[in-house]
């Protein structure tokens, strides 16, 4: 691990003021996605801000009756709220479905939007790739490539966003509030809070430097069945293949995003449109511009099937 | 991961270096020390630590670099806690903070200012096994131990977080009351891994004391 310097922020205007008044400097949540990172040496930050002390750590209910969830919530205690088991299972169901209990303990409601992709090429510093080190090349196109994004990829990445909380938190139409370095504030919807790879697959997300995630708000409840079906390599503790998260109504009508399929969770609403006409259709337009390799064809079929595994349980 | 420090050190030269005291007489362990800060322009120095490890504070100077784990094991001496891993992939290195079960490979010692952690140490000793270190022995629950004292950790933690209706995925209403059943076990097991594959034999010790306790 490269040597750096570490200070605990008291407030969130501190926090950001000193991210973004410090030379490579870096906020630190829980840390388990970063402090993995650093002993890499994937990220190397010269001066950590640990977030831990500044507030933003309650659950509280919104005027417009929903709740808005403080950045430094745990994925534990988020997962664990009643009101979010009673209203937003979904996000329940997906949050639970990820890492283990020890590592849900310590990630942080920021950290989890926040994590790095899991391409095995990315971790590996002796190979080519664009998003750690932007013009060297993708070796995952010419390489293993089952895990990789199936659509909205570019001829320079080809990675996914490995999480599971923001594919719930896509379907229920989240967004993200934030402070900047000038203490201005803003609320980016969850829609356009990742980014695709395009031309520059080393920027995840649309936050600037300094920029302070300080909470995430749902709005109020949407009714409806929910669910979270994550199919991997083995029953726990994995990272997705593909993941369907879907809020359904009696009426066959509802909302359905994919994760582990692209650089961002992956919903598009006129495909939901047509979940009356059965997965198939909806399958068939959400991936319409897919580009998937020879490797990972597959994860196209198994997204029909697992939302097709949904429906039939939302009918049971 | 290099090796060697920035000074030319090795890593475990600058760890043990920066060991000053594990004291007893530290007075306000509990006091956050919120806008503690080293100096950027200044570069990397140790800087001071105080924690209660197993029911005593304890004060040190770390790099701040050093994780909880490290700090544990290589400064503290408290060699129970194992390094698998190190990157959050196995539970070897699983302690219990303020509560809480966690990867202790994945914390910088420095983010637990303040902090109560509990070590395999201080859950019992062997005149006076933890209930759970004693039905892991009557079950077998192990075959080389290396993964043992995570395992344990999880373990205790597990059946807290079933009583405090924590759900997991496998539970079934997500909203009613939480039962101790061998699938609640073994799916929040899971971020334990044991080459050895004692597996069975632990849930099997989780369940008497999950019975015990119900
Ligand atoms: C073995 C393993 C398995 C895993 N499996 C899964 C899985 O199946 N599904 C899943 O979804 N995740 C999984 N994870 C990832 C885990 O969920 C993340 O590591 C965790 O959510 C990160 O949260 P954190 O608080 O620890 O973030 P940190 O590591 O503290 O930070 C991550 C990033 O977020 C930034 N950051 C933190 N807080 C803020 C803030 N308030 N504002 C702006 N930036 C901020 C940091 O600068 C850093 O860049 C796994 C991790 C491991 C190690
Ligand atoms: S897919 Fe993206 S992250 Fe993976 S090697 Fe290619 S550029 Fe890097
Ligand atoms: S050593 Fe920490 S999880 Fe493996
Ligand atoms: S007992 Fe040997 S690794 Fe678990």
């Amino acid at each position: 691990m490269r040597a750096f310097t570490y200070e605990r922020a008291s407030s969130p205007a501190q926090a950001a003021a000193a991210v973004a008044g410090t030379k490579g400097a870096m906020f630190i949540a829980g840390g388990t996605n970063l402090l993995d990172l650093m002993k890499l040496e994937i990220a190397t930050p010269a001066h950590l801000v640990d977030v831990q002390d500044i507030g933003l750590g309650d659950i509280e209910e919104t005027d417009e009756g929903g709740l808005r969830i403080g950045a430094l919530v745990t994925n534990t205690a988020l997962a664990a709220d009643m009101r979010v088991r009673k209203d937003y299972a979904v996000l329940s169901r997906a949050i639970v479905a990820g890492a283990s209990g020890q590592l849900r303990n310590k990630a942080t409601t920021a950290g989890n939007l926040m994590q790095r992709t899991r391409c095995p090429y990315f971790y590996d510093a002796n190979m080519p790739c664009n998003k750690r080190a932007p013009g060297s090349g993708c070796a995952a196109m010419e390489g293993f490539s089952r895990q990789h994004a199936v659509v909205g990829t570019s001829d320079k990445c080809i990675a996914t966003y490995p999480g599971d909380m923001a594919v719930a938190l896509r379907v229920l139409d989240a967004a993200v509030e934030t402070v900047m370095p000038d203490g201005k504030t803003r609320s980016i919807p969850i829609a356009d809070f990742h980014r695709l790879p395009g031309d520059e697959p080393q920027v995840d997300n649309v936050l600037q430097k300094g920029e302070l995630v300080t909470a995430v708000t749902l709005p109020k409840p949407v009714g409806g069945r929910h669910f979270y079906h994550k199919v991997r390599d083995r029953r726990s503790y994995a990272f997705a293949l593909v993941s369907v998260a879907a809020v359904l109504h009696d009426d066959g009508t509802g909302r359905v995003a994919f994760g582990g399929v692209a650089h961002k969770p992956w919903r598009v609403e006129e495909a939901e449109a047509l979940l009356p006409e059965g997965a198939a259709a909806v399958v068939e337009r959400a991936f319409a511009g897919a580009r998937p390799t020879g490797q990972n064809r597959f994860k196209i079929a198994l997204a029909e099937r697992t939302l097709a595994g949904v429906m039939t349980e939302a009918r049971s | 991961m290099s090796a060697i420090g920035p000074d030319g050190m090795t890593r475990r030269g600058v760890l043990a270096t920066g060991a000053v005291t594990a004291a007893m007489t530290a007075t306000n362990a509990r006091a956050r020390v919120t806008g503690a800060k080293s100096d950027p322009a200044a570069g990397p120095t140790p800087m001071p630590l105080t924690f209660e490890v197993n029911g005593k504070l304890v004060e040190l100077s770390l790099d701040p670099r050093t994780t909880l784990l490290d700090a544990l094991r290589e400064h503290l001496r408290l060699t129970g806690t194992k390094k698998g891993c190190d990157h959050g992939q196995c539970g070897a290195c699983t302690v219990i903070v303020n509560g809480q079960r966690i990867n202790s490979c994945l914390s910088l010692a420095l983010m637990h200012e303040g902090d109560a952690v509990t070590t395999i140490e201080g859950l019992g000793t062997p005149d006076d096994l933890h209930p759970m270190q004693a039905a892991f022995v009557e079950h077998d629950g192990f075959q080389c131990g290396y993964c043992t004292p995570g395992q344990i950790c999880s373990a205790v933690s597990v059946l807290q977080e079933i009583a405090a209706g924590v759900p997991s995925h496998v539970t079934g209403d997500i909203t009613g009351k939480i039962a101790a059943t061998r699938a609640e076990m073994t799916e929040r097991m899971s971020g334990n891994l044991c080459r050895c594959g004692a597996y069975a034999n632990i849930a099997d010790a989780m369940t008497q004391i999950a019975e015990a306790q119900s």
